[in-house]
């Protein structure tokens, strides 16, 4: 292996990515673009969720009730109906996600026995954000209801029957202000890394096979291995280039805490950028159209980084057997680690297995990709 | 025999050389050996094997069966020896068009590892000799085909290989440019460059020091193209002008004396036993059949007389 033909071949990659206006955009607008999309785009919050109000009694106590609905900070009245055909519509037409109404004798049986019902309404076509909206609800007809009843008691002069409610403190660590931003920033690092990687390095062998350079190429003393180096060179820059990018916009323009270390982010981004360019690079030695390659490449990388890594969508709340794919799909530990690194702060030592891991599978790919360029035309 | 013994005595050699694909056979046991300094030229149909050959000798295609030995390594066993001590030109024009002249010869000069302190005076003769000075930043895309075609020799030989094998190197280039690169290859050639080149123009093959004539992938003949013409063609070559034509060829081979009859664009080839006989036997011959003669002369052979008569129906392209 001799340095000289892997500088020549890795200048000569680089000045064709530079040239070539699409393999530009992937590898310098694309991360940016991602940034902007998802940054903004996506949010799993739910706050001022619009709420429909019916209230069938009108007293006291049911407008102390939906005050209370009005005080949250998850949800807005938006409008208060006057019977249930325009919740209806209001539903279908999705003006509001979440109906709730009061009944008429709402009151009458507060007094006489202590238990009421009120009646909620959700859209559950989202259904993640309709079990959320429903558990905050409970939450505020809960809060609601002790203090009813400790009203109740006092006023009747009778013995206070206190009934301490468990009183949870929650503290929210790594993530306090609960954002859902300073979740899916640092998983989108891993996206643009899949995306670069398998995009870009996935035309590499197929574009000289397409552009007949590659029998030229084949006929110079070059080796696989020198080729391979090459050739990922660049991409492996553009890489750590666009994850400096995203660490350094995700903090900066989004606010992102990062509590890591940047040697640590610096050695999982190279073993995951291994993993992903070798993968790229042995589709495209595989096969030998530029579009073939290149959806395979997406295929095996974006779309298992995009589903189960856990990047946007919680791993722990997919089926079982889902979870267990989960193991198999590399960019899991890339993103477990990316998320530590922001907001947990992990050191080396607690990214461990998550590092052992990249680091089997880049081994693996590495391995395969090496072995899998001959040079020959056969 | 040592490496070098060889390579002095002949750099390239190949012995029963054979490659199927599938059922077909594109190179059928095929042996040669070139000299040092040799130009020797591939002569033959589309699809005849040469670049099947060519690309076995260059490590890029692995044999069925058969040996070849170039510049000393074996090309089964050392291919990347062997790669080191040749230059290739593809059939199908193979630099990067999205880079400029210099890169690409910056890129093979790489490959080669052509050393640092004279890659830059190697970079100034191949740029001289395809006639790019002045042109070092442009694209190669941008580029007309005859200095693609002198870029692409000035990249094999940037790392001054002794031997070099050349793919159709001149196809689709215009005839002045075709000149100017064989002139290249018979500079290289003086310089003791071995040369192993296939074409289908019939007219180059008169460049070379010997034709290798190939058809459906044999080795029909090899020698220099005076050589091949006594020996080969066994008579004497007349030409024939006369109307109507088809009468005539139909006719001829009846006649005594006439061994062959080819059909030459609006002419008629004859080979015949004894050419005075037949300038005056054969016009008589023709008028009977109600055919007008209006030439008939004696000519000397060309290449491509000499390939129709050995090969017979599967004719390469004149220019």
């Amino acid at each position: 292996m001799k340095l000289v033909r892997i500088k020549a071949m890795a200048v000569k990659e680089a000045l064709q990515i530079w040239r070539d206006p699409f393999s530009l955009l992937i590898a310098l607008l694309m991360p940016l673009m991602q940034m902007l999309l998802l940054g903004y785009g996506v949010s799993l919050d739910i706050k001022h969720l619009p709420v429909c109000v019916y209230d069938r009694e009108s007293s006291q106590n049911s407008q102390a009730l939906l005050k209370n609905f009005q005080a949250s900070a998850y949800f807005e009245i938006v409008q208060v109906a006057k019977g249930y055909g325009e919740i209806t519509t209001s539903l279908d037409r999705g003006t509001c996600v979440l109906a709730i109404v009061v009944p008429p004798d709402f009151t009458e049986r507060l007094a006489d026995s202590g238990v009421t019902n009120v009646q909620a309404i959700v859209d559950a076509t989202d259904t993640n954000t309709a079990n959320i909206a429903m558990g905050y609800a409970q939450a505020v007809v809960g809060s609601y209801s002790t203090a009813a009843q400790i009203e109740a008691t006092d006023a009747q002069g009778r013995p206070l029957q206190f009934i301490a409610p468990l009183d949870v403190e929650s503290r929210v660590w790594f993530n306090e202000d609960l954002s859902s931003r300073n979740f899916i920033i640092p998983g989108i690092i891993a996206l643009i890394m899949a995306l670069v990687g398998a995009q870009l390095t996935s035309l590499t062998i197929s574009r000289e096979w397409e552009r007949g350079t590659m029998e030229l190429l084949v006929s110079t003393p070059v080796s696989p291995m020198e080729v391979m180096l090459g050739k990922l060179a660049p991409y492996f820059l553009i890489g750590q280039l666009d994850a400096a990018f995203c660490l350094v916009f995700g903090v900066f323009w989004f606010g992102v805490p990062f509590r890591g270390s940047i040697a640590t982010l610096f050695l999982a981004t190279s073993l995951f950028l291994v993993v992903v360019l070798g993968i790229g690079y042995f589709i495209s030695v595989k096969i030998k159209s530029q579009v073939g390659a290149a959806q395979i490449g997406l295929l095996l990388t974006l779309l298992p980084t995009t589903l189960l890594s856990g990047y946007a969508f919680p791993i722990d709340q997919m089926p079982p057997p889902v979870q267990a794919v989960t193991y198999l799909v590399f960019a899991r530990y890339y993103v477990t680690a990316l998320k530590a690194l922001f907001l947990k702060g992990s050191g080396i030592v607690e990214l461990a297995p998550q590092l052992l891991a990249m680091a089997v599978y880049a081994a693996a790919i590495a391995f395969l990709a090496a072995r899998a360029f001959r040079k020959n035309l056969d | 025999m040592s490496p070098d013994a060889a390579q002095q005595d002949a750099p390239i050699t190949a012995e029963n050389l054979v490659k199927r694909f599938g059922e077909f056979t594109a190179v059928d046991h095929v042996s040669f050996r070139i000299a040092r300094g040799e130009i020797v030229g591939f002569l033959g149909p589309n699809g005849a094997g040469k670049s099947t050959t060519i690309r076995m000798l260059c490590g890029l295609l692995r044999p069925t069966e058969g040996r070849a030995n170039v510049a000393g390594f074996d090309i089964i066993r050392e291919p990347e020896k062997v790669r080191e001590h040749i230059g290739y030109m593809s059939q199908k024009f193979s630099l990067y068009g999205d880079l400029t002249v210099s890169e690409n010869l910056r890129f093979f000069g790489g490959l080669y590892r052509v050393a640092r302190d004279v890659l830059p005076e190697r970079m100034r003769f191949a740029v001289e000799m395809a006639g790019l000075a002045g042109r070092e930043d442009a694209l190669v895309a941008s580029l007309a085909g005859g200095w693609k075609q002198r870029l692409a020799l000035g990249c094999a030989i940037l790392h001054r290989p002794p031997i070099l094998f050349l793919d159709e190197p001149t196809s689709g280039v215009d005839p002045e440019s075709r000149r100017r690169f064989w002139d290249l290859i018979h500079t290289l050639s003086d310089d003791g460059v071995t040369v192993l080149v296939s074409t289908h123009y019939m007219d180059e093959a008169e460049y070379c020091n010997r034709i290798a004539l190939i058809d459906r992938g044999k080795l029909v003949a090899l020698d220099s193209p005076g050589a091949l013409k006594q020996r080969s063609l066994g008579g004497y070559l007349l030409l024939i002008e006369c109307e109507p034509i088809g009468v005539a060829i139909a006719a001829l081979p009846k006649a005594p004396g006439v061994r062959e009859v080819a059909a030459f664009g609006n002419a008629l080839h004859v080979l015949v036993e004894d050419a005075d006989a037949a300038i005056k036997d054969l016009p008589p011959l023709l008028s009977g059949q109600g055919v007008k003669t209006t030439r008939i002369e004696r000519i000397k052979p060309t290449i491509e007389d000499i390939f129709v008569r050995l090969v017979g129906g599967a004719k390469p392209e004149s220019p």
